[in-house]
């Protein structure tokens, strides 16, 4: 399992390639967040956001056969076009690894503390949460209960 | 008791300052009780703070609710 948050840009197929070497992987579902249309500055909370995305993994990883993971965020300057954000899952079967990609996804929009600010040409502006990404983490609502 | 309170983003922007710390006064008890206390120096602090302004807080890197969170009994 890898969590990593930083500056530089990473390469999927170099990322996912360890995930071959474990016995028993069947299947692995990745997603690649890109920058759409404006350059933007990621910021974040050192120790606490890879605590937060550590937590999504873990509750990822209690719903379904997780057998490998790797979750890349990238913070500072992005433009357009630039890889921002990585999920990669291994799993034995497909439905396990696209179910847990897309949940582990859904949650870094709405639980992992990073601050998004947009360079437009009329002038730069913090990016309020948006209810449509609260939507697509509360469809996999209610948590499961953790044991303790 | 004492309290290390840090800002990010546009409050740090907002406020000039990315955190400091801050004696809790008496009473002063909660997320929510601790930011109108804040937000009662006026200014920038009740511009960015107030009630109505959408800002999330975390207590000791977890998420806090409002109310639910008294710091000075973690």
């Amino acid at each position: 399992m890898k969590i990593s948050v930083q500056r530089e840009d990473f390469d999927l197929s170099l990322e996912t390639k360890i995930f071959r070497e474990s016995e028993g992987v069947g299947a692995v579902a990745s997603f690649v967040g890109i920058v759409r249309d404006v350059r933007m500055t990621l910021e974040h909370y050192s120790g606490m956001t890879e605590n937060s995305i550590k937590k999504i993994v873990e509750e990822a990883r209690s719903r379904w056969k997780v057998m490998d993971c790797t979750v890349i965020h990238r913070y500072g300057e992005l433009a357009p076009h630039d890889q921002i954000v990585l999920v990669a899952v291994a799993s034995a079967h497909r439905g396990d690894a696209f179910a847990a990609c897309e949940f582990i996804m859904d949650y870094l929009k709405t639980q992992a503390p990073f601050w998004k600010k947009e360079h437009r040409p009329e002038g730069a502006a913090w990016v309020e949460a948006r209810a449509s990404d609260d939507d697509a983490a509360g469809r996999w609502e209610p948590p499961a209960r953790k044991a303790s | 008791m004492k309290v290390k309170v840090l800002f990010f983003a546009p409050l740090r922007e907002q406020l000039g300052t990315a955190g400091e710390e801050i004696e809790l006064p008496a009473g002063v008890g909660t997320v929510a009780a601790l930011r109108g206390h804040l937000a009662r120096r006026g200014g920038a602090w009740e511009g960015a703070l107030a009630e109505k302004k959408n800002a999330r807080a975390a207590v000791n890197q977890d998420m806090a609710k409002p109310g639910a969170l008294d710091p000075r009994r973690r």
